[in-house]
């Protein structure tokens, strides 16, 4: 006999698929099947059950072994790390739930830590152009309920967010868009013909790194102004004509990813992007929202800007919160040789840091939470798995658009684990006790 | 929890009709008592105000779009020094959007202990409540959006009340809201095309309802279900020159309605930011106040109360579930633009702005706000706002209570501005010599709001037997004459109790209190077709399922304060 569990969130990317179902055993241990999610989705969920989990907390030993140790002293030495250093680094946030997030702030507080998360690295970019021009945007229901024009900009939710398209964006049937994909025109711009370029009714090869200049170019054909013959790899005329369909339209939603977020131009490729949209809104509706990757790292901008008022790259050394990318974000910092001890939770730097960083990260003692073996657990001193946060603990999490959605707890953890919260709130205690005696 | 003696004290209580005669207050086990036999802690108030913790009626402090505001805003941080972390304060920074932990210091030092978080996007409510969560020492509440969202637009539409309160009962649950709000109603669904609608009569795109459908059913709703709180309203047309017509045929949309609750609550209609919706002219250049207008229907109306949202000529960041609003107010000042729109139910939009002195209109609209002010006549349906942050921060409330309590003070700012005659031209404010008592300060501030929110019962007076929240302020209203002194005491509070508990003392944070949160938990018929339609909508137009949208007391609420009613009758 198996139990049907319905309105699982999927804690893996951005698009926090609400409606998964699986069936678990009966006593509520083993996942069975699991129903509605993408094959990512589905493979987050069966992963829980790899037979060779680490289920306890490991030092690396000189000779690089591993050595199981408890939950303490594991708390005991994480705290240790963050109260002797100078500048610790609190690196991740992104795959763990705003509970965890908010005790591990209160703990970069007592140790003067600097916090950010994974947007460092990816969205990032975004925050910074949000704080130069705003943004206009909408919650993917919206999408789903009344856009009929929508352009994918630098992003491949085809593989990136695969339920994406049929939940909010191509084939959903909403409101006032019930014939789904025949009630939109979809137009994806990117340097490489990808999944979802195939999916699209224009797909528009922009050249490498010139997004800037392209986004310029339908911002000065929105407003009639003439163009050269070729931008950016796209004749003009084509230029005028997509201007045309997109004010045509009756509501417009531009979403971009990574390829415009981290090509030449960064931040300041968004803010021609949100510049676009708000002039679109002198036509029709227009609105524009950032492919978020991981589940949570939207939660962890909004926890950390309700706590200190910065979405990143929060630095707390001084006794205040500082914010100034570049200079306090994870890479610059590690870069620079400033950090001094290091917590990694919910990310995995090891793998999506530049090599320099990762040594950085080697070179001082590290912790790592995760549930998971990773290239970062690798490099640490100390690895702590713990349960994966969405499945076998919930907690509050926020989607892409910052719709709040509170996870379920499918199965058990392993006999013995600790959830990140709860591990967090152990180290919380022992900096309190560092803290209290050196009064 | 400590007994408590407050001694020799200005006592300044409308509940009880105390003009601050010097009394003693007593408060054992979290209450107000009439006496006690032992205190265990003796507070000397000699020389000073005492008055009921303050309640804010109307103030956005959590949830999207605030912290949108705080995100987006780097540089509010700049604005005033980011407060280290030491003891029990948590590093708090921000200015007119302040981190959750300043939120709280800052209301605390004025002597604030409830405050309404009064746009709730039902969609974001978890985001709200997380934040309230985390906000401590405030009593708070949230009062979700109904004024654009489709079911209700449906059920108004059709003339179906019952449905309408049926669905709202269950809205207000799934929230866990405490009353009805609505926001430029209709106009911010027609935002969603990018339209608005500006009168009270302008139709709404596709739903073919007016916003005086609307709010007229929004009040029948708020009355069958038996509310402690009004329907809550932001009018159509805010901002504009010229909207004092469409804010009267919307006041007047009240007449006839009778309030129906066991609260003590009088109003059927709170009208709130009124300043924002009391303009003349047609143009900027002929804008001019029409307060006295506006301030002559609420005098003559008992059952209409108001809060004004005062300007009070600072830098800050406006937010409002007003979406059209936003994006037109960016039009005129250029400045970034944030904007929400949320699924099914409402929007917002979020636009820094600077009230310049020397900018004529805003000198107007400061104008407007403190003419209306000193013109109402019953101060307890009259609530000291600034609609925080919308037209200044809510720390500047002391600042207020000096314009309003001096009138040296109201002409010194005059004088300052660049365009003081054109100001003192367009409206009345320069020749009204009017003075608020510091009984008609706590009417504004604690009894009337209190009332307003149907919490008289046990908040907004030091009555015995009310929860003990208690302000004293360092103010002899004997002794002094200099309007500067005002604005300092009132934003320093030098005890602080909330529920019995020292929160300041002597001026110092002693304690983050026991912060609890309101709801409304209302029973209604079973109705079966408002349940049919609540699961088919969600399946077909929601981006989450109907179990993922509720928000649950045990997760996301500091002690839970469920409001029953049973509204089944
Ligand atoms: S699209 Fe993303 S959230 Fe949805 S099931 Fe796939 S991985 Fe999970």
């Amino acid at each position: 006999m198996s139990k049907r569990l319905t309105d699982i969130i999927c804690p893996f990317c951005g698009t926090l698929c609400d409606d998964i179902e699986i069936d678990v055993s009966d006593d509520g241990k083993q996942i069975l099947e699991v129903y509605n999610a993408c094959a990512i989705g589905s493979e987050k969920f069966l992963h829980v059950q790899s037979p060779d989990r680490i289920t306890r907390p490991r030092m690396k030993q000189e000779d690089g072994s591993w050595n199981e140790i408890t939950y303490d002293e594991a708390a005991k030495y994480t705290a240790k790390v963050l109260c002797d250093a100078k500048k610790p680094l609190m690196y991740g946030w992104s795959s763990t739930s705003c509970e965890a997030q908010s005790i591990g702030h209160m703990i970069g507080e007592q140790v003067g830590g600097v916090l950010d998360n994974t947007a460092t690295v990816c969205h990032g970019s975004t925050l910074i152009a949000m704080q130069d021009v705003g943004i206009p945007s909408c919650t993917l229901g919206e999408v789903k309920n009344r856009a009929d024009r929508i352009i994918f900009w630098g992003c491949n939710p085809a593989h990136a967010h695969p339920r994406h398209m049929s939940r909010y964006s191509i084939y959903s049937r909403g409101y006032f868009t019930g014939k789904g994909s025949k009630s939109r025109k979809i137009i994806v711009v990117d340097p490489r013909p990808t999944d979802s370029a195939s999916l699209a009714d224009e797909y528009i090869q922009v050249e490498q790194g010139r997004d800037y200049e392209l986004l310029d170019a339908f911002r000065a054909a929105l407003k009639g102004s003439p163009l050269p013959k070729m931008i950016a790899g796209v004749p003009s005329e084509k230029i005028y004509e997509l201007v045309e369909i997109l004010k045509q339209g009756r509501f417009v939603v531009i979403f971009f990813g990574m390829g415009v977020t981290h090509s030449l131009g960064k931040n300041h490729n968004i803010d021609m992007a949100i510049a676009l949209t708000s002039d679109l809104n002198n036509y029709t509706k227009a609105s524009i929202i950032a492919m978020r990757g991981h589940y949570n790292v939207t939660g962890s901008g909004q926890v950390l800007g309700w706590q200190f008022g910065f979405p990143f790259c929060v630095d707390l050394s001084r006794g205040f919160a500082r914010y100034n990318p570049g200079e306090t974000s994870s890479n610059d910092l590690l870069m620079r040789g400033e950090v001094d001890g290091c917590l990694v939770i919910g990310s995995d730097p090891g793998s999506h840091f530049p090599i320099g960083s990762v040594k950085k990260i080697n070179a001082i003692p590290t912790v790592c939470v995760d549930p998971h073996m990773t290239p970062t657990a690798a490099i640490s001193k100390c690895h702590v798995p713990v349960a994966l946060v969405g499945i076998e603990v919930g907690g509050s999490c926020y989607r892409m658009d910052n719709v709040p959605i509170d996870s379920r707890k499918v199965v058990d953890p392993p006999e013995g684990m600790l959830t990140d919260a709860e591990f967090l709130d152990l180290v919380l205690k022992e900096v309190n006790k560092i803290k209290g005696d050196a009064k | 929890m400590t007994s408590i003696h407050i001694k020799n004290g200005f006592v300044v209580d409308p509940g009880q009709g105390i003009h601050g005669d010097k009394k003693d207050i007593f408060i054992e086990n979290g209450k107000i008592v009439k006496s006690l036999t032992h205190a265990e802690k003796t507070i000397d108030a000699s020389g000073m105000v005492v008055m009921a913790g303050g309640v804010d009626i109307h103030s956005h402090v959590a949830g999207a779009k605030v912290n949108v505001g705080r995100n987006f805003r780097p540089e509010d941080k700049m604005q005033s020094t980011y407060e280290p972390y030491h003891g029990i304060r948590h590093m708090a920074g921000g200015t007119s959007v302040p981190t959750v932990f300043k939120t709280a210091y800052a209301y605390a030092d004025m002597g604030y202990t409830t405050v309404i978080e009064a746009a709730m996007p039902p969609l974001y409510a978890r985001h709200t409540h997380e934040e309230m969560r985390d906000t401590p020492i405030l009593d708070e509440a949230a009062l979700p959006m109904f004024g654009n969202n489709w079911f209700i637009l449906d059920y108004l539409k059709r003339g179906e009340i019952e449905n309408a309160a049926a669905y709202a009962a269950w809205l207000l649950r799934a929230t866990k809201g405490y009353g009805i709000k609505c926001v430029n109603p209709g106009g911010t669904e027609a935002w969603a095309w990018g339209l608005n609608c500006l009168s009270i009569d302008d139709p709404v795109p596709y739903f073919d309802i007016t916003p005086k459908q609307i709010v007229s059913g929004l009040m029948e709703v708020n009355e069958s279900l038996h509310l402690p709180h009004s329907l809550h309203l932001h009018s159509n047309n805010l901002g504009n020159p010229g909207n004092y017509t469409t804010t009267l045929d919307t006041l007047k949309l009240s007449e006839g309605i009778k309030p129906n609750n066991n609260f003590n609550r009088e109003q059927v209609l709170h009208h709130t930011h009124i300043q924002f919706h009391s303009y003349g002219g047609t143009t900027w250049a002929d804008f001019e106040s029409k307060g006295k207008e506006v301030m002559d229907y609420i005098n003559n109306n008992p059952t209409v109360t108001c809060d004004i949202g005062f300007v009070t000529l600072d830098e800050t960041t406006t937010m409002t579930g007003d979406g059209p609003f936003e994006y037109h107010l960016n039009k005129l000042n250029h400045l970034k633009w944030a904007n929400t729109d949320v699924e099914l139910e409402c929007g917002s939009g979020i636009v820094p702005y600077v009230y310049s002195k020397d900018v004529y209109v805003c000198g107007v609209q400061w104008s407007i706000g403190l003419e209306m002010a000193l013109l109402a006549k019953d101060h307890m349906r009259c609530h000291l706002t600034t609609d925080h942050p919308n037209a200044g921060p809510f720390w500047r409330y002391p600042r207020v209570m000096k314009w309003l309590m001096s009138e040296k003070a109201r002409n010194d700012v005059l004088a300052s501005m660049k365009n003081e005659d054109k100001v003192r031209d367009r409206s009345t404010l320069g020749s009204i010599d009017r003075e608020l008592t510091l009984y008609e300060i706590a009417q504004m501030t604690r009894a009337g709001p209190a009332k307003a929110l149907g919490l008289s019962s046990s908040i907004g007076s030091l009555t015995p037997g009310m929860q003990a929240d208690v302000a004293v302020y360092p103010y002899n209203p004997e002794t002094e004459s200099d309007p500067e002194k005002i604005e300092w005491a009132f934003s320093h509070a030098k005890y602080l109790i909330k529920s019995g508990e020292i929160i300041l003392n002597d001026g110092e944070l002693v304690s983050n209190g026991n912060k609890k949160t309101y709801w409304v938990d209302v029973t209604t018929k079973p109705n079966r077709q408002v349940e049919r339609d609540i699961d088919r909508t969600f399946v077909k137009y929601y981006t989450v399922t109907k179990n993922n949208y509720e928000v649950t007391e045990h997760e996301f609420m500091k002690n839970p304060c469920a409001v029953k009613i049973d509204a089944v009758q």
